[in-house]
């Protein structure tokens, strides 16, 4: 609308996108190149293929499945705790993924709770190793996204249509065919395609759960291609085949899913008349909710005994942690904010485009595309720190975009008129305007990288040497050594680290926001 | 004196023709059907609307072909004319310097402002914390220290009460007769158009008529105004 003139640079973002689309479409060339030179796909590579494919599959439909009962159950009950219950549920995106499976691990491993109530009356225990744990995993961590996705659809329908039906005098069933069935017919498909593609990328709840012939992720394969053989040519093969399965589901994701479903309000309960059993409701939102707090509360208490005797190498791992996420999180803000500035702006092309390729490289190919880059000139596990933060960034990028764009956006519409009327020039745009209007946003940006960062465990597994390990490298070697007692404790700090990171950036953010 | 020279406006499919003059010092409302493009015409002489064809000029000087800021126009939004996050005095203070920094002497400025519409003492508050009408009266006060020889007003006090809105456009004509500001002023009420304007320009049928004296127009209504006065 706005004719020539805007009271933002555009240069600054379109080069931090040239910048991340360097460094993400050159890392991908360094891996098809070298994938040229290796031979053909072995059957191991096609199992690992396969797999990864079937455990997204089933991953997909047990999420939503599940989530449908529970978002129904919250969209139509209102109760003490609704809100806080709704809001803990967007917690597992910067839950770190090793401390969610100890505590799955305590809950329904071999030697878990589950399993003990099992052996009292003389059934076997649980297995949790294989394709079952993997969807379990993957089911904790995305029936919470699953079902405020669906939630948020549900709350959208208009509350007349409720009060229409009811006045017709339809039952329960009828109103879910006549008003929700289609609602969840559009929302569905978005929704499988999402968890669908995160979980094709999943690669530490497969190195922890999966493993073997028949457990293999291809990230889980590129992993072992690197540590067991150092077979980069392999490596770079299998990245290629990863890399045109994510492109593939983060298109079918970004096709099916044109809605945002994060951090949205959900506090409305429409009112309805239909009542159903209240009893049905109750059960699904338990049910929810101790499976999803019951394996947190499993590292609380494990981690609480572990807190006090933890090696010296978890401390120096925290620290390391800690500096990483620092220098991540202003990587991040040092990309994201020029670019949400420039798509503010009205460059949309470019800058977009580059903000979500990270959704089409997962950390591990970019990873062996950095170290194939790195390999030739210099040592890669003496940058190993560095790569892992700059990493971790450009993977924040696409959550990241998506809470700052919509922001500067609104401010420059609102108040880019009334700036150049009065001749104001861009820096002072910026810092009087810009920088004050987008305080809560860039705060919540800056919480959700550096929690992702402090909790990721992915490209720091490829490049990490014994004599270095960021917090959650550690408590997986901790595990793979059997010291349970020390690795509870350290995902309990973890645990602290990744929430305190994200409150302490976050907090004030909303509170204090200037009117 | 402010020269519209056989300029065309687009604004999506629909195109609005202008070629007309106003004089320095006059005070002139913009009236017409809505969707005919008052809005249109002002954005194109603030600068946020480019010309498809033709020229503006300020006193004989080429003015369509510099940035909103740079020219001799303060304008007045239906909303948004302050930034809700800065206090009084500091969104005056804008009006002077767009940087917000201002000289001792400058300060003092702000103040009279201040007092000039009628709100001394309340500089440190927020916007939000002050009514609709104290809210006008600060975006009046920036106005009067950004001292434009072109005052443009979209329906500001569109969203205050009879009452309240009458008082803010005897404040406006108070200050213009002070500076001598050239006014122009998108109307939907001919009350208004009438109490503080001499002429009138009738925007209808993608056309932008040449000022007529406001009394005679209202009076004398041509079919396209008496469609829409009713």
């Amino acid at each position: 609308m706005v004719g020539r003139a805007q009271p933002v640079s555009t240069w600054p973002g379109v080069g931090a996108a040239g910048l991340v689309a360097a460094l993400i479409l050159g890392t991908l060339a360094a891996v098809a190149l070298r994938a040229e030179t290796a031979g053909g796909f072995g059957p191991a590579d096609w199992s690992a293929l396969r797999f990864t494919s079937v455990q997204a599959v089933l991953s997909a439909v047990f999420s939503a499945a599940l989530a449908i009962p529970v978002a129904r159950a919250l969209a139509r009950r209102r109760f003490r705790g609704r809100r806080v219950l709704i809001t803990l549920l967007g917690a597992p995106f910067i839950l770190p993924v090793i401390v969610a499976i100890l505590g799955l691990l305590q809950v329904f491993g071999r030697a878990g709770w589950i399993s003990d109530v099992l052996g009292l009356v003389g059934l076997p225990p649980l297995r949790i190793y294989g394709l079952h744990g993997v969807v379990l995993a993957h089911v904790f961590f995305n029936l919470p996204l699953a079902t405020r996705l669906i939630l948020q659809a549900w709350q959208e329908i208009p509350a007349e249509r409720f009060r229409l039906a009811a006045q017709l005098g339809c039952d329960g069933g009828t109103m879910f065919r006549l008003i929700e069935l289609p609602m969840l017919r559009r929302i569905l498909p978005g929704v499988l395609a999402v968890i669908f593609a995160i979980c094709l990328t999943s690669f530490a709840v497969a190195l922890t759960l999966g493993g073997g012939p028949r457990a293999t992720t291809l990230e889980l394969a590129i992993y072992q291609a690197f540590t067991y053989d150092f077979d980069l040519g392999r490596a770079a093969l299998l990245s290629a085949l990863q890399l045109a399965l994510t492109v593939a589901a983060a298109l079918a994701a970004l096709r099916f899913s044109q809605r945002d479903g994060f951090g949205a309000g959900l506090d409305r309960a429409i009112r309805r008349w239909d009542g159903g059993a209240p009893v049905r409701d109750a059960f699904w939102i338990f049910a929810a909710a101790a499976f999803l707090f019951l394996p947190l509360a499993a590292v609380l208490i494990s981690g609480l005994a572990g807190l006090f005797e933890m090696p010296i190498q978890v401390l120096r791992a925290a620290l390391t942690s800690v500096l990483v996420a620092c220098v991540s999180t202003v990587v991040f803000l040092t990309l994201a904010l020029p670019m949400a500035f420039a798509v503010a702006a009205g460059r949309y092309g470019i800058v977009e485009l580059s903000g979500i390729l990270g959704l089409a490289a997962s950390p591990l190919v970019i990873g062996t595309g950095l170290f194939i880059l790195i390999h030739p000139v210099a040592n890669p596990s003496t940058l190993a720190l560095p790569v892992t933060a700059l990493v971790n960034a450009v993977m924040a990028l696409p959550f990241g975009l998506r809470i700052l764009v919509p922001a500067a956006r609104e401010v420059v519409t609102r108040h880019g008129r009334l700036a150049l009327s009065l001749d104001m020039n861009k820096k002072t745009f910026f810092t009087l305007v810009l920088l004050p209007r987008m305080r809560p946003q860039i705060r919540f940006a800056a919480g959700l990288s550096a929690a992702l960062s402090m909790g990721d465990l992915g490209v720091i597994a490829l490049f990490a040497d014994p004599q270095i390990a960021t917090l959650p490298l550690q408590i997986y070697r901790l595990m793979g050594a059997y010291q349970m007692q020390a690795a509870a404790g350290a995902a309990l700090l973890l645990l602290l680290l990744s929430m305190g990171a994200f409150w302490l950036l976050d907090r004030g953010g909303r509170h204090h926001a200037e009117t | 004196m402010l020269k519209l020279d056989n300029c065309v406006v687009q604004n999506g499919s629909f195109s609005l023709q202008a070629d007309f003059s106003v004089e320095t010092g006059a005070s002139v409302a913009i009236v017409g059907p809505s969707g005919a493009g008052k809005s249109t015409l002002i954005e194109a002489i603030a600068g946020f609307r480019d010309l498809t064809r033709g020229q503006i000029f300020w006193d004989g000087e080429l003015i369509s072909n510099l940035s909103p800021g740079k020219r001799p126009v303060a304008m007045l939004f239906q909303d948004g004319n302050l930034f809700p996050h800065l206090t009084v005095e500091q969104n005056i203070a804008l009006g002077l310097r767009p940087n917000g920094r201002l000289s001792t002497e400058e300060q003092a400025e702000v103040q009279n402002a201040l007092d000039r519409v009628s709100l001394s003492g309340l500089g440190g508050r927020k916007p939000a914390e002050l009514s609709g009408g104290q809210q006008s009266r600060v975006a009046l006060a920036r106005v009067l220290v950004q001292r434009r020889q072109l005052l443009l007003l979209d329906e500001p006090f569109a969203a205050l009460g009879p009452a309240l809105k009458a008082e803010m456009l005897d404040l406006v004509a108070g200050l213009l007769a002070e500076t001598g500001t050239t006014l122009l002023m998108v109307s939907h009420d001919p009350q208004d158009a009438r109490r503080i304007t001499q002429e009138t320009i009738l925007v209808a049928e993608n056309h932008a008529h040449p000022p007529a004296p406001t009394s005679d127009l209202f009076d004398n209504p041509p079919p396209s105004l008496r469609d829409y006065l009713g």
